[in-house]
């Protein structure tokens, strides 16, 4: 078995079933907040799901799409609490 | 050879911390239980996976690269998960019937939005006896 072999059956799979775990808590999400920290760990999954197909494919351009997307990340989840904090007021 | 190997048990890693993640996401019972899942474990799995396509590569420029994204990640999120948890807080959201401290209770004024430290109660205790 290869490490491309081992990427393709261990790695992506157990990926995916992470993001529908996620995916569950997105839609069940008792309240805002929930909902927001699970689209968050949805984003931070998927630069995982960018690393492993950089390895896979061989290509290290699609890192800098995980550099841009962890700024969105980070960007998203700040913008969702200041516009929460500012409803409550 | 031995590089592959490497690469294959970082990325393996890497993904079960991910996976704990999004099962702590499903089976923690509250809020901010579900913060602390989120910012410990996605953050060393994300590292662990980035790590493992930096050995893969095998190339100085990407290792830097991917460097300052482990860097960037392990900067913002003890960042937004602080502002999370501020928010729930001040939205009035439950702690777990189970928790055992509440370190904010009585503290927290909704309608200036401001907080009261320890600190601050004991000057205004102290002032009256100068």
């Amino acid at each position: 078995m290869t490490l491309l072999d081992f990427i393709y059956y261990f790695v992506l799979p157990i990926l995916s079933i992470s993001v529908i775990l996620i995916f569950i808590r997105f839609i069940k999400g008792p309240n805002m907040v929930d909902r927001i920290i699970a689209l968050d760990l949805i984003v931070t999954t998927g630069i995982g799901f960018i690393s492993a197909y950089s390895i896979l494919y061989n290509q290290p351009a699609f890192l800098d799409v995980a550099m841009i997307l962890a700024l969105i990340a980070f960007l998203g989840t700040v913008a969702f609490t200041y516009y929460i904090q500012q409803k409550n007021k | 050879m031995i590089t592959e190997v490497i690469v294959g048990i970082l990325a393996f890693s890497g993904t079960l911390f991910v996976l704990f993640a999004a099962v702590g996401m499903v089976r923690m019972p509250d809020t901010y239980l579900r913060i602390s899942v989120t910012t410990k474990a996605a953050t060393l799995g994300i590292g662990l996976l980035l790590m493992a396509a930096a050995i893969h590569s095998y190339d100085i420029a990407i290792f830097a690269k991917v460097l300052v994204i482990i860097l960037f990640i392990l900067l913002t999120a003890p960042v937004s998960a602080h502002l999370i948890g501020r928010t729930s807080y001040f939205s009035g959201v439950k702690l777990w019937q189970d928790s055992v401290m509440d370190d904010l209770e009585g503290k927290y004024n909704s309608s200036t939005d401001t907080l009261n430290s320890g600190e601050q109660e004991e000057e205004i205790k102290n002032k009256p006896k100068n």
